[in-house]
């Protein structure tokens, strides 16, 4: 496949940035997103130009650390993957893809598609744990059962990879999909109900201070979460931050 | 400088008791003026950070992603494993202590080994009080599933994501001690030195990965939890940006490197589809739960399934040759991985590889939809008989267990995993050798620890499944929070370290140095052309059978695309700015320098053990072939070039175990 | 509970509880309005107790008021905000991918109904008010003194087709807003359970039920008179 990719170029924090324009050719279809980028800084490299910088760690779909809006969508138009996930049978020979970084305020670029995302690990200090030292004298694992319903529900909440894209596809830069994926993992089960009041009210606190936008409930994130996060998580968090809101 | 492996007295499950009554600890006031510092944020060292955080140390965490969220332990899949005998099959600390002996080929030592298991119960009541939202039964209770090389059931799991859910919860546990203000975090930092200062650990030297700047940190002990090598081979498993340098460094400052040429060989991964491949993809081994791993029996079948031809699904049951089931009766397709990476490798290098390059073989569920699907038919008193429903039902029950799994390969391989035979081919996961420590956990430098993937300690010559997670949680946990104590009670009258000494002066230039090097050599190849190359030679050469003229020729080869690099490398751009390829130039240097040792080692290891397979040294059926003058640990001593690295043998002796030929017939 | 209001989640319940408290009048609002197209005596006597009762005037009224002034406030407060949250925008969106076309312009066929709004009140409330309470005429009945004079108005505003038209676009900006905003405002406070999906096909039916009656009644009075 022959395509032509339109990505946003910026030296640092604080060059202004702007799109450049690269033709790239014999791209097979069976290659993953990123290893097309790759072929693409290869070349750049060999022309002594500056390849264009992009996060990407595990590239199988866990670690969170690949971004990049994609044609309009955070990691592109396909469903329930990430940026590394996605193939380049996805697009078609004569194709002209648009890559830029995840857009937020909260999201500083810090190179060409590289963003600064450490917001989210912030808002995890303010209270995204159960506190609990390392002893080995905690009660047996089994010593609480768990109804097996909202075990699952916890774990599917815990899945978020905390890459972004929730943010990313929100038109208000919103947030409230990851924050309402951590309140809701602790809030399902037992360990997390000792804390729950502070955690919420905590977490939704630092999340506001770092200024992302407000939830209007498109339900964008949603659909681009890599992971299928599902907004129930959003309302579970705002029942939550009611009831933490009323008892503080 | 002997190795003394420091393993304390007394009958083996004692030992640790005994050892923990007996060492120093240091008081909680006192621990106020001490710094640690870790580096790396998995499993291992994320543990560590937070509960020597919470232990009232001083920490300071860095790691090279923008998260410590982010590390690879994320990425494992299948299990953890516990001797918490919850399915009263008959598990036992002593039983999962003697299946990772053997599991290891008998390379292991045993008195780590049992500790291991002792506190693998202790992991998982941790875990869940942290909220790790592990798989449950309908009862409410944990649920267990089986891995490779073991006869009970003792692996907790959370899905096909375990990894993440674990390391989520020591991330949780680091963010709470970040929050309080007792770890700070570095993100985006890559560890280039090691600051021995009369003999001791006291520092490291770091460049931040965003502006370049080269960076001194001291402490009163590091902590390496840095993870495996495995990317010296290109292609593996780990995350692009997995690397030796930090365990390399370590080694380069006096740290002994143990056993580099045990590395694992996973059966299950996704095959190679072309040039372009940037990594291998694994699917769980805990899909060999219910997958059946075969290959057609005929010749002629092959060759028409690789001309398309033929679909595998149509080659019926008779003339199909599910190997491992034939050959390991016992274990069938739940042997350990290197057995089953190398029974694939001979079916492929026999001719019988069923894609176009020759090396895959199936990984078949539809026997497990059928199973399945029976059951719950039969539950729900649906016809039992038809065919189609039945297998429809099964579906969905695999669905359930492995969902996840058989999306990646779908998005990956862009065939539909419950209509066709999965493809899978061995693809290099994880590395059992690493920095040499003792039983505290401490290298051969004062003050220098080790854990996780990174030491060699827990896996011998070959890694159970779901034996990762719970090395790497048990040493960051459990082990080294009390073991550092000792060392430290000596250091609570120190004081700060300062910074502006000659040894930090000495190795800041040597970082320096290197990185001026690098980015204005202006050679003509990337670094990924040298790094793929390395890659060829090692799975070529070093990969799943090894003989000692290809390893000697390795070791050749590998001494001149070191020097080649060194010399024709081309880094663009400057060292002030983020620069991903000025990283990987200053990671892949490591591994050219690893490479060679990772030969060296295997030359000299002239015996089969695990992972470690020399053709020279086989059982009549091809099985590996152990010997007993080789039942020691080889620990390399740096002196210059790989090639003149020093060898020192820690004698491995077992009290507690028979050393057996290890069999899963 | 101090500076819950400063929340995000806070600004959110808020919106919409006003929401619940503006959906609830409109219902209120199209069942008298119906009033007129079934029963003009009945719609007359019901308008007249609105206008007069002592309740309906003095309290809900301004709750009423503050109720609309606050919820498009805030929406345009939580609008600017929102905006802040992404200086740079994308150089290529495809927001029809992921979302309603509805959910992303809330804020325009929010303004649209501000205006409509605003001649709503000059066209019917202004004159009422000086009806009642500047000229003094609490009676509710004609110039002449024969019967209410409530149905009568009503009829007349119909006659001019361009009202009509106005109050018919009005409403289907109405409608748009309320296809995202009736479950929105019930995801805001929390509720997401098993009734959800029941709940859904409600707030539709709502969204395209209720603006559509008031635009059959302002048609059938067109049309009739």
């Amino acid at each position: 496949m022959n395509l032509t990719l339109k990505i946003w170029r910026q030296k640092n924090a604080n060059d202004k940035g702007k799109m450049v324009d690269y033709p790239i050719s014999d791209v097979s279809p069976d290659m993953s997103f990123l290893e097309m980028l790759d072929v693409l800084n290869e070349s750049l490299v060999q022309k002594n130009e500056e390849p264009v910088a992009f996060d990407h760690d595990c590239r199988e779909g866990i670690c969170g650390m690949c971004s990049l809006y994609i044609n309009g969508e955070a990691h592109g138009p396909d469903r329930g993957i990430t940026t590394c996930q996605l193939h380049m049978r996805m697009f078609k020979d004569g194709d002209t893809i648009t890559i830029e970084p995840f857009r937020a305020t909260a999201f500083p670029v810090i190179k060409d598609l590289v963003v600064d995302r450490s917001a989210f690990d912030r808002i995890q200090h303010a209270g995204g744990f159960i506190s609990v030292n390392t002893s080995g004298n905690t009660i047996d694992a089994n010593a609480i059962p768990i109804n097996k319903h909202d075990a699952d529900e916890s774990f599917e909440a815990a899945m978020c990879i905390g890459c972004g894209a929730c943010v990313a596809s929100c038109k208000n830069s919103s947030a409230m999909l990851f924050v309402g994926a951590k309140v809701s993992q602790f809030a399902l089960l037992p360990q997390g109900q000792v804390e729950a009041t502070d955690r919420v009210l905590n977490m939704v606190k630092q999340m506001d201070e770092e200024g992302f936008g407000n939830c209007t409930n498109t339900g964008a994130c949603e659909v681009e979460c890599p992971k299928g996060i599902s907004l129930e998580n959003i309302a579970r968090m705002n029942r939550e931050y009611l009831k933490a809101s009323l008892k503080g | 400088m002997a190795l003394d492996s420091k393993i304390p007295k007394g009958p083996l499950a004692d030992k640790w008791t005994n050892h923990k009554n007996n060492i120093n600890l240091v008081n909680p006031a006192n621990k106020r003026l001490i710094d640690v510092i870790v580096v790396g944020t998995g499993l291992a060292g994320g543990s560590a950070a937070a509960t020597l955080a919470e232990l009232g140390y001083n920490v300071k965490a860095f790691c090279f992603q923008d998260s410590p969220r982010r590390a690879h332990s994320i990425a494992a899949q299948g299990g953890i494993n516990a001797a918490k005998n919850y399915q009263g099959d008959g598990d036992s600390t002593y039983r999962l202590f003697y299946d990772t002996v053997k599991g290891g080929d008998y390379r292991s030592r045993e008195a780590n080994v049992y500790r291991l298991a002792e506190v693998s119960a202790n992991i998982i009541d941790q875990c869940v009080a942290q909220g790790v939202p592990f798989a449950r039964e309908y009862g409410g209770l944990l649920d267990n599933r089986s891995f490779g090389g073991v006869l009970v059931s003792r692996t907790f799991y959370a899905a096909g994501q375990t990894g993440q859910q674990l390391l989520l919860g020591a991330y949780s546990a680091l963010n709470r001690q970040i929050g309080r203000g007792k770890v700070k975090m570095y993100n985006r930092h890559e560890m280039l030195d090691v600051v021995i200062v009369d003999g001791k650990a006291r520092g490291i030297i770091t460049r931040n990965l965003v502006t370049g700047e080269i960076e001194r940190h001291s402490a009163h002990a590091v902590v390496l939890g840095t993870g495996g090598y495995g990317n010296v081979f290109f292609l593996s498993t780990n995350a692009m940006g997995s690397n030796v340098t930090a365990a390399w460094k370590a080694h380069k400052r006096g740290a002994y490197f143990a056993n580099p040429c045990y590395t694992q060989i996973h059966p299950t991964c996704i095959p190679v589809s072309g040039d372009h491949q940037s990594k291998l993809t694994l699917m769980s081994e805990s899909l060999r739960n219910d997958g059946r791993i075969w290959v057609p029996k005929h010749k002629k079948d092959v060759e028409a399934i690789r001309a398309g031809k033929l679909r595998p699904t149509q080659i019926a049951e008779e003339d199909r040759d599910y190997y491992l089931e034939r050959r390991y009766p016992a274990f069938g397709n739940l042997v350990p991985r290197d057995v089953a990476s190398r029974a694939a490798k001979e079916r492929c290098d026999a001719g019988y590889g069923v894609n176009a390059t020759g090396e895959a073989v199936y990984l078949d569920f539809a026997a497990a939809f059928m199973r399945y699907g029976k059951e719950v038919a039969h539950v729900r008193g649906l016809d039992e008989n038809d065919d189609a429903l039945v297998k429809k039902l099964g579906q969905e029950v695999v669905k359930t267990k492995y969902g996840n799994l058989f999306q990646m390969y779908e998005k990956i391989v862009d065939q539909n995993p419950y209509e066709t035979p999965m493809m899978i081919y061995p693809a290099v996961h994880y590395t059992m050798g690493g920095v040499w420590v003792d039983y505290n956990l401490q290298t051969t430098v004062p003050g220098l620890y080790c854990i996780g993937e990174a030491n060699f300690s827990d896996h011998g010559a070959n890694r159970l499944g779901a034996s990762a997670l719970m090395q790497g949680l048990a040493d960051g946990y459990f082990v080294l929070p009390y073991t550092i104590g000792d060392y430290l009670a000596d250091d609570i009258r120190t004081g700060p370290i300062a910074t502006d000494t000659p040894e930090f002066d000495e190795a800041e230039k040597s970082v320096r140095k290197n990185i001026e090097h690098l980015i204005n050599n202006n050679g003509t190849h990337s670094v990924d052309h040298f790094h793929k190359r390395l890659g060829k030679i090692m799975w070529n050469k070093c990969g799943m059978a090894r003989n000692a003229e290809d390893l000697k020729s390795a070791i050749n080869e590998i001494a001149e695309l070191r020097a080649e690099f060194w010399k024709d490398v081309r880094v663009p751009g400057t060292n002030d700015e983020f620069n991903e390829e000025l990283a990987k130039a200053l990671r892949v240097a490591d591994f050219l320098e690893l490479g060679e040792l990772f030969a060296k080692d295997a030359l000299l290891r002239e015996e089969s053990a695990g992972g470690h397979f020399r053709e020279e040294y086989q059982t009549p059926e091809g099985e590996a072939m152990r010997r007993k003058e080789f039942q020691f640990v080889s620990a390399w001593e740096y002196k210059g070039e790989p090639k003149d690295a020093v060898l020192h043998k820690e004698d491995l002796v077992y009290e507690n175990i028979e050393v057996k030929e290890r069999s899963y017939k | 509970m101090s500076g819950i209001l400063n929340s995000s989640i806070g600004r959110k319940v808020a919106m919409a509880l006003s929401a619940f408290f503006l959906m609830i009048f409109l219902l209120q609002h199209f069942i008298i309005n119906s009033l007129s197209v079934i029963n003009p005596d009945t719609f007359n006597e019901v308008s007249h107790f609105m206008g007069t009762n002592w309740l309906i005037q003095y309290v809900m009224q301004p709750i009423l008021i503050f109720g609309v002034i606050f919820h498009f406030v805030m929406g345009f407060a939580l609008e600017i905000k929102n905006k802040r949250a992404r200086q740079i925008s994308y150089a290529r969106n495809n927001g029809a991918a992921n979302s309603t076309w509805m959910s992303r312009n809330m804020i325009y066929s929010g303004l649209f109904i501000l205006i409509f709004l605003i001649i709503h009140f000059i066209d019917f409330w202004i004159p009422e008010i000086n009806t009642k309470y500047i000229q003094g005429d609490m009676s509710g009945l004609l110039a002449d003194g024969e019967g209410f004079r409530y149905y009568e108005e009503l009829v007349h505003k119909f006659e001019p087709i361009w009202r009509v038209a106005l109050y018919c676009i009005g409403f289907v900006f109405l409608a748009l807003h309320l296809l995202h905003g009736f479950m929105s405002a019930f995801q805001s406070v929390g509720a997401n359970n098993k009734y959800t999906n029941a709940l859904k096909g409600f707030g539709k039916a709502y969204s395209i039920l209720v603006p559509l009656g008031f635009v059959v009644i302002a048609l059938f009075h067109h049309f009739n008179h």
